[in-house]
């Protein structure tokens, strides 16, 4: 056991209200009791965080100081020749940056309506957020259940600041989702007639939360990736955009790309360019631990913005509000909601519930917050920072024994590699960076505001409005991914081959930046974070 | 905190180097300042980009792990694997059946295993590798694919195996053509598809799409949760 005797201690008055708490419910918050709590304890309302874009088409919008500072900072190619009128390394009909979930299933979309596509990514092929999600994926396909019904969800609990247009494509689409990935061989949880095992989630009216054990983002990735493969789709890795070209007539004809490996640049062009290269957990905002992938660095953002896309709420940043807090190893990493999903409640130090477990993300995060905060009721760690408890071990006490093992076999697992067994002990978690809200702005075809320029996943914004819900963001990526791939398809085929390929928005974007002094030597997209020496 | 933390010596290909015993391989890597280009992906043990390979000072057995979910221990010599080649055979899933024959086409070498368990022994994640194999022999596709599900795909299998089996392809096509062909499809999904796409959906949610906020906000407050 990796937890201390004085964590072992503490933990004796979760075991003692435990009895008690089975089969009680705690109450949710009122409309007012949320409001409330999200604006005095979410990070998103703490000023001192954020700053004023200072150039670019959204000049003045409000970001985080540290994605502000990628978006104000030089391109790597300010002093690197690169040669737009030779014959260019790949010549395609679409471009698809980014190699995860949306990347895979523009690809095949865009594949089966014949376009010569290519997928070139930073890391290997499936190195993504989507890899990562656990807890499942939503679809309104329950007899109980209707698309309209989730898009209230979706829109309340994206406080209705959503496009009313993209939330309404989100839930239309995601039976059709659900169906391709049925069809494709996704190994979906089932009953044995064939009935999907949904429950509810953060959030949710309905149990419209589908998943594949634990590893629910992981079978899909692994899915769509296999089914890329078998089409003989070219996917290169290792391989960064890290500008978008443009033509003359200012439309998304490529982009640079740089070889990690040998630092080498590269030159795609293409009729059309799909941006889908994820969030930017890795920026660690506000020094936040974050659930995200090595890759988020906002990459798709910083060079989408540079052309001129428009952005959307890229100010609004999701905490998960069950990050791994203790032990250390395990710091951000992503308990799933599924957790909480399952009966699993938050408790604070005295082994008191809270707040109701399955509140949205953005409040159950702030009322974690406030509880550690506010009212010093929080667990004290040995590594000098406060967390709450998890309470894991209801799971079985409510489902029985064995369900956190067929249900949460990767939580059981990771926590067991530091001696920690969740069926017996609480976690302890506290809010994790995890999912950034906005993007780039794109309509109901993935379209940003840049001609022939696509954004999918996590890079594009306003179907969530200012908080996802759990499940919508695998559900967002194939849906969006599938629309930018089948729209670019159909596009292509009146496209003449691009001419007059440049860089030109990169020296007016540096011009502003001289100007204004906002880029302080600065260069990006970052790519990758420095871990190094810490 | 910092100071009571004890450091240990581990060999990064050999080179020592000093490192607190608290992190993992991968923290431990970039504490000794390597800048992770390739052998590190999630970092949340759900990738398989960082597979690694190590023994410990004067112990003869190979010992493997998830650098991103494996502490350092003193006198660790280590060396990741990031990539491993693997064949993968490409097919159209609606052209194959879950049988031995057609499997047979797409993996022979599956049927060539040894019996020898260097696979499972080396699994990160504890997955009886050999015996998924066994079942896929076997033609028990199901069972294959419940046991291989929580495959990350990272290779050692592959790195070990004599008989040049690619498990973790092979595990994949099993799910796949389990997922297809023997778990019954859902069938009020296809009627629920079916009907999204004919457009009787259409209304229910136009009418939510063009109200205002008030009102979405009034029954959002009052929307009925399922139990």
């Amino acid at each position: 056991m990796s937890y201390t005797p004085e964590l072992m201690e503490l933990m004796k008055k979760v075991e003692e209200t435990r009895p008690s708490r089975v089969g009680v419910n705690y109450p949710r918050m009122t409309p007012d009791e949320r409001r409330d709590v999200l604006r005095n304890f979410h990070p998103d309302y703490i000023e001192d965080g954020f700053r004023e874009l200072k150039v670019g088409v959204d000049k003045g919008a409000r970001l985080t100081n540290e994605m502000a500072d990628v978006f104000e900072a030089y391109s790597r190619l300010k002093d690197v020749d690169i040669d737009l009128t030779a014959e260019p390394d790949y010549d395609v009909d679409i471009l698809i940056i980014g190699g995860g979930g949306a990347g895979a299933s523009a690809a095949l979309e865009a594949h089966s309506a014949g376009a010569n596509v290519m997928i070139s990514t930073k890391l290997r092929f499936g190195d993504a957020n989507t890899m990562m999600a656990q807890g499942g994926i939503q679809a309104a396909d329950k007899e109980n259940d209707s698309p309209a019904i989730h898009y209230l969800d979706v829109m309340g609990g994206g406080r209705l600041e959503n496009v009313p247009e993209l939330a309404r494509a989100l839930v239309m689409d995601a039976p059709l989702v659900i169906k391709w990935l049925e069809d494709m061989g996704t190994m979906f949880d089932k009953k044995e007639d064939g009935t999907m095992i949904t429950i509810h989630g953060g959030g949710t009216s309905r149990k419209r939360m589908h998943a594949a054990r634990d590893y629910t983002g992981a079978e899909i990735m692994r899915t769509l990736r296999d089914e890329v493969l078998n089409k003989g789709i070219k996917v290169v890795e290792f391989s960064a955009a890290v500008e978008i070209i443009l033509d003359d007539k200012g439309s998304a004809a490529g982009a640079v790309l740089y070889n990690l490996e040998t630092d080498q640049y590269e030159v795609a062009r293409a009729k059309t360019v799909i941006i889908a290269t994820g969030g930017s957990g890795r920026l660690h905002y506000r020094g936040f631990p974050t659930s995200n992938h090595y890759g988020a660095t906002a990459d798709g953002l910083v060079m989408g913005y540079r052309a001129g896309a428009k952005t959307i709420y890229a100010d609004s940043i999701q905490y998960h509000p069950t990050g791994g807090a203790y032990p250390p190893q395990l710091l951000g990493l992503l308990v799933t909601e599924k957790t909480r999903g399952l009966g699993a409640t938050p408790l604070n130090i005295k082994g008191e519930q809270f707040v109701y477990h399955l509140e949205t993300r953005d409040v159950a995060s702030s009322a974690i917050i406030r509880e550690c905060e506010e009212r010093g009721l929080g667990v004290p760690l040995p590594t000098g920072i406060t967390a709450v408890w998890l309470d894991s071990p209801l799971i079985d006490l409510i489902h029985g024994e064995g369900t956190i093992e067929r249900q949460l076999p990767a939580m059981l697992r990771q926590f067991q590699r530091f001696d920690v067994d969740i069926r017996k002990v609480p976690m302890l978690i506290y809010p994790t960076l995890h999912y950034q809200n906005g993007g780039l702005l794109i309509d109901e075809n993935g379209l940003s505001s840049v001609n022939n320029l696509y954004v999918a996943g996590e890079a594009s914004g306003g179907m969530h409005g200012t908080n996802r819900l759990m499940g919508n963001s695998l559900l967002d990526i194939i849906v969006f991914g599938r629309r930018a791939g089948r729209h670019a398809a159909v596009v292509i085929k009146d496209l003449e081959v691009p001419v007059g390929l440049n860089l030109e928005h990169l020296n007016s974007y540096h011009k502003e930046l001289e100007e204004t002094g906002a880029a302080d030597g600065r260069i990006g997209p970052m790519l990758l974070p420095r871990y190094t020496h810490r | 905190m910092t100071d009571q933390i004890q450091k240990v010596d581990i060999y990064i290909m050999g080179k020592k180097y000093t490192v607190p015993e608290t992190l993992t391989i991968m923290d431990a890597m970039e504490y000794a300042g390597y800048q992770l280009v390739r052998g590190c992906g999630c970092r949340a043990g759900f990738c398989g980009a960082c597979a690694t390979v190590y023994r410990m000072a004067g112990d003869y057995e190979l010992k493997v792990g998830l650098a991103c979910q494996t502490k350092v221990e003193d006198g660790m010599y280590l060396a990741q694997i990031p990539f491993f080649p693997g064949r993968k055979a490409t097919f159209d899933l609606e052209e194959i059946k879950p049988s031995t024959a057609h499997f047979s086409q797409l993996y022979p070498e599956v049927y060539r295993c040894l019996g020898c368990s260097s696979c499972t022994k080396v699994c990160p994640q504890d997955i009886d590798v050999m015996q998924y194999i066994a079942y896929i022999q076997r033609g028990d596709f199901q069972k294959a694919a419940d046991l291989s599900f929580d495959c990350l795909m990272c290779g050692l299998c592959v790195s070990r195996c004599p008989a040049n089996i690619v498990h973790y392809n092979a595990a994949l096509a099993a799910r796949r053509l389990y997922s297809r062909y023997i778990a019954k499809p859902y069938a009020f999904l296809a009627e629920r598809a079916k009907a999204i796409e004919e457009g009787k959906m259409d209304a229910e949610i136009d009418e939510l799409v063009a109200a205002d906020k008030e009102k979405l906000q009034e029954l959002y407050d009052n929307r009925e949760i399922e139990k």
